[in-house]
């Protein structure tokens, strides 16, 4: 399977070029790009671990791409992704957020049913990698 | 421009002795009146019938929409009326339309039980639309001064957590409705569900007629529906949603309902307008206890928001309702197959939108209204839109919105799958391309066909609906053509 998460999953693969124009487009609007990893992809994994802080102060999206390229040499076998900060009032929230790097092989999700009274069923998805612990899934 | 404009207020005991007498002359029009911050203030289009005078039918809407009868009573005097006077305080013809006014009427905030639409409406649109003296009454618009905001909830979750929640950021979100609107068994309907959410759709939708009717009992399709939305979101390892429908006869099986979907896991729940003012703020309070997206189909509302002369504006009804807490409520298109003009349209996103509306007199907004900080509504764009139409949309409607493509999925020549799969690639070909810095209104369909070289169901998609569009003139435009002389 292809995890679908982020804005542009049903998209081919990003180069380098087109992270850089998605960050720029961010820093043009005055959030912060920030790059996160994780080898546990579930839907509601809200915190991958965060790769450096937001890059408040960075104008140019060049950065941005040396820095996912230093994750990558480091997590290469994880996901990456590039996410944009809005502090405006209001907002104050994530803006964007893109997946830049996959494992070789994405092994899925299951779907963990237990029968309840009355027909009700209580529903768990599970990432098959999660069996194995932390830094050793995904080959 | 009116011949009344100098009527003056009777005072003292003249204005108290028994009988009939003018509106205007009861303190009902005050045309000096400097409107409170902390006034509702209300603008009406009003058509007298011929030979009323339009400053005694302001009047006389102040009056019947506050304190007034249609004769003198003395227990006014028992009272401080002249604080609890609505006051018509301008009078203008609308342009281009002989016979109607916009009137504009001010009401003291004391004359508001805080936090209740049931009672702001029930003096707003109460009795006074079936007033014999005019022709036809149209509620405009409505400033809502900071001080009553506050006294409501405002949506449950709003556009920022919605999203959070999702995990879905930086386009719009996609939706389907399950076709056809009847007749489905349950297990069938759940077919719909899975296969659209599967191919790349965030939401699935019921339609606003379906509740619990002999082919689908409504726990049926609430079980089969989280069975796909389980399965969909293990196969896309995304959040998924579908809003199940807790419409009923009465609160306490709508709660019922709504329960059921929380012990499901269902991230959303839906409602229809037609339940009522009140049962709407008692399911947006339940779903702010419970984490609940609360989804409102905006179902009768054409009943009198559509003809310009007589009802009420939608943006007023999306007013109240994000006053009232929902999260998600129907709002236009532009470009498919139902009502709303670009301008117009423009003015009801940025009431469910914006922290802070300026007047827009182009789009329909007559007064600056501050929000106060309450979350903000999420629009819906429902009805004939299609995957060819992906940069108009995001053009006109902007990355906060959910595009519902329901024939657009579900009559793919592929497959409901494939229908969600092209959606998708073109919303995310086209947010891509914006980002990027494409000039997305003129080179979209350059974008749209060099993204279908990698993705046969949007091409498919795209041969398909390539002629299909809606083009017939607004009942409902805007009075005031954008120029920079017109001011109010």
């Amino acid at each position: 399977m292809r995890l679908r998460q982020g804005q542009f999953s049903f998209l081919p693969d990003l180069s380098d070029d087109d992270i850089r124009t998605q960050a720029q487009y961010a820093i043009d609007n005055g959030w912060a790009v920030s790059v996160e990893y994780t080898d546990d992809p579930h839907p509601r994994n809200t915190y991958w671990e965060m790769w450096g802080h937001p890059m408040f102060d960075n104008r140019d999206a060049a950065a941005v791409v040396y820095e996912v390229n230093e994750c990558r040499k480091e997590h290469g076998g994880k996901y990456i992704r590039v996410l944009a900060f809005d502090a405006t009032h209001g907002w104050e929230s994530v803006r964007m957020s893109f997946i830049v790097n996959r494992p070789k092989e994405e092994p899925g999700f299951r779907v963990v049913r237990q029968e309840a009274p009355g027909r009700v069923i209580r529903y768990s998805v599970e990432s098959y990698a999660v069996r194995e612990p932390e830094g050793h899934r995904y080959g | 421009m009116n011949d009344m404009s100098d009527i003056k207020t009777v005072t003292g005991a003249k204005r108290y002795s028994a009988g009939v007498m003018k509106y205007a002359q009861m303190g009902y029009w005050e045309p000096d009146y400097e409107p409170k911050d902390t006034d509702v203030i209300a603008l009406f289009r009003i058509t007298p019938q011929d030979g009323v005078d339009e400053v005694e039918a302001a009047a006389a809407v102040a009056g019947e929409s506050s304190t007034a009868t249609w004769t003198v009573v003395w227990t006014d005097r028992l009272t401080a009326c002249e604080k609890y006077r609505a006051k018509a305080y301008r009078v203008d013809p609308v342009p281009n339309s002989p016979g109607e006014f916009f009137a504009y009427i001010a009401y003291d905030l004391d004359l508001f039980e805080p936090g209740s639409i049931a009672n702001l409406t029930a003096s707003i649109i109460g009795n006074v639309f079936g007033f014999k003296p005019l022709k036809a009454l149209r509620l405009e618009d409505m400033r809502l001064p900071v001080a009553y905001v506050k006294t409501f909830q405002g949506p449950a979750t709003g556009i920022v957590v919605e999203r959070e929640r999702l995990n879905a950021y930086g386009r719009p979100l996609l939706g389907a409705t399950v076709k056809p609107k009847l007749g489905l068994s349950g297990r069938n309907y759940g077919r719909v569900v899975y296969e659209a959410l599967k191919g790349g759709l965030d939401f699935t939708k019921d339609d606003e007629n379906i509740n619990s009717q002999p082919f689908m009992h409504w726990r049926d399709r609430f079980l089969y529906c989280m069975e796909a939305v389980n399965r969909a979101s293990a196969a896309t390892g995304e959040v998924k949603g579908t809003y199940l429908n807790v419409t009923a006869a009465t609160m306490e099986e709508m709660y019922e309902r709504a329960e059921f979907a929380k012990t499901l896991g269902s991230v959303i729940i839906m409602i229809d307008l037609v339940i009522g003012y009140t049962a709407i703020q008692s399911m947006a309070k339940w779903a702010r206890d419970n984490d609940m997206i609360l989804h409102l189909h905006r179902a009768g509302h054409s009943t009198y928001t559509r003809q310009r002369s007589h009802g009420v504006s939608f943006r007023v009804i999306a007013k109240w309702m994000r006053l009232a807490g929902v999260d998600h409520l129907h709002a236009g298109t532009v470009v498919g197959k139902l009502e709303g003009d670009p301008a117009t349209t423009k003015g009801y996103y940025d009431i469910f939108r914006e922290e802070y509306n300026p007047m827009a007199l182009e789009n329909g907004i007559f007064f600056d209204q501050d929000w106060a900080s309450l979350n903000k509504m999420m629009p819906v764009a429902s009805g004939g839109i299609h995957a060819g139409q992906m940069h108009q949309l995001l053009t006109y409607l902007g990355e906060d919105v959910v595009l519902q493509f329901g024939g657009g999925t579900i009559g793919h020549p592929h497959g409901i799958e494939a229908g969600a799969t092209a959606n998708r690639v073109a919303l995310e070909a086209m947010v891509f391309a914006r980002n990027a810095g494409r000039d997305i209104w003129n080179e979209g369909e350059d974008i749209l066909r060099d993204a279908a070289q990698t993705c046969t169901p949007l091409k498919q998609a795209l041969d398909t609906w390539k002629d299909v569009t809606f083009d017939y003139a607004s009942t409902d435009a805007p009075d005031f053509a954008p120029t920079p002389e017109v001011s109010a």
